[in-house]
C-alpha cells in the first residue's frame, strides 16, 4: 500500500505523517500539494491521508476552505471510486466539510485546546493510547444520524478510559456519544481527532498508533 | 447594479456555544446581571452585483448553502440593505 499525503496552507501534522509512514511502517509516501490535483500515480488500493494542522488558519469554520481545493476534488473522486482516505484531525473536519463523512466537528465543549493522551476504544474492544490535539474536536450530528452510524458499525473508536469504559468523564470535548472517530458506510474512508501519527515510534514511548493505521487496514 | 447583502450565521439553537458561555460569564463578573443566555455568531457582508435584488438574495443564498453556513451545525439569516 502506497500512501499520499495532502499538504495545505497550514497543515501541520504532515511531517509526523510521513515520518511515522516512511520510516516506523516502511511505507512509500508522495507528498501532494493542495493546489495539484493529480493522483494517477494511485489505485484504490492505496491511501490518501489528509492530515492534521489548521488548514487556512481555520477561517469560516475548521475544514471549510480546505474542502474547496483543486486536491480535494480528486480526493473526493479517488473515494468514491473505492480508494482508501483517513483524515486526522484537521483531516476529518476536512472529510465532514465535504460531505465524505457525515455529521460536524464543534468547539470543544470546555471552549479550551485539549493536548494529552486519550484512550480510545475500538468495536472489538481493543483499548489504545493515542494523543489528541485539538480546539473543535466535538463531533456532532442529528440523533438519526448517530443511530444510523451505531447501528451499521460506522463508529471506529469511542473515547474511554484506561479499562476501556466509555463515559462522558474521559471524553476530551463533549464529543456526542463520546465519538473519536467514524468510518462511512463503505467502509473506506476514516476520520479521527486523535493522532495516531504521533504514538508509532518506540523512541517516543508509544507504539498503539501503529495498531491503529494495522486494524484500520492502512498497512 | 451592486447589492449589500448583510448575512447572519448562527449555531443551531439546540447546540451548546461554548463562546457565548464563555462570555456570559464574563458579562456576570462585570456585574451585569439578568443576562441569561448569550450566543455569538459570524457577521458577514457581500457586495453583489446582479439584475435584481431577488438574483442578488438568490446568489447569497447560493453562497450560504455552499460555503458559508454548514447546514449541519448552523443557520443563517440574510438581509438585503439597499
Amino acid at each position: 500500500m502506497k500512501f499520499g499525503i495532502v499538504v495545505f496552507p497550514g497543515s501541520n501534522c504532515d511531517r509526523d505523517m510521513q515520518d511515522a509512514l516512511q520510516n516506523d511502517m516502511n511505507k512509500e509516501v508522495v507528498m501532494l500539494w493542495h493546489k495539484d490535483k493529480d493522483l494517477s500515480m494511485f489505485s484504490t488500493n492505496d491511501c490518501i491521508v489528509l492530515p492534521g494542522g489548521f488548514s487556512f488558519g481555520d477561517y469560516l469554520r475548521c475544514g471549510a476552505i480546505a474542502r474547496l481545493s483543486p486536491m480535494m476534488q480528486s480526493v473526493v473522486e479517488f473515494a468514491n471510486k473505492g480508494g482508501k482516505v483517513l483524515g486526522v484531525c484537521n483531516g476529518f473536519q476536512i472529510l465532514c466539510e465535504s460531505g465524505l463523512l457525515p455529521g460536524a466537528l464543534l468547539p470543544n465543549g470546555n471552549q479550551q485546546f485539549v493536548c494529552k493522551n486519550i484512550h480510545l476504544k475500538n468495536a472489538a474492544g481493543n483499548i489504545f493510547k493515542i494523543p489528541v490535539a485539538h480546539g473543535d474536536g466535538r463531533y456532532f450530528a442529528e440523533e438519526k444520524v448517530l443511530d444510523e452510524l451505531e447501528n451499521n458499525s460506522q463508529v471506529i473508536y469511542y473515547y474511554c478510559d484506561d479499562k476501556g469504559n466509555v463515559d462522558k468523564a474521559f471524553n476530551p470535548n463533549h464529543a456526542l456519544r463520546n465519538i473519536a472517530g467514524i468510518k462511512n458506510k463503505q467502509g473506506n474512508v476514516f476520520g479521527m481527532m486523535p493522532h495516531p501519527e504521533r504514538a508509532a515510534s518506540p523512541a517516543l514511548g508509544n507504539t498503539d498508533g501503529l495498531k491503529i493505521f494495522k486494524e484500520l487496514g492502512l498497512n | 447594479m451592486t447589492y449589500n447583502v448583510q448575512i447572519k450565521v448562527m449555531l443551531l439553537k439546540d447546540l451548546l456555544d461554548p463562546q457565548g458561555k464563555a462570555v456570559q460569564a464574563g458579562l456576570k463578573n462585570l456585574g451585569l446581571n439578568g443576562i441569561n443566555d448569550v450566543r455569538i455568531g459570524k457577521h458577514i457582508t457581500l457586495q453583489i452585483d446582479a439584475d435584481s435584488e431577488e438574483a442578488a438574495k438568490a446568489a447569497a443564498d447560493e453562497a450560504c448553502k455552499k460555503l458559508l453556513a454548514n447546514p449541519v451545525m448552523e443557520f443563517y439569516e440574510i438581509e438585503m440593505v439597499n
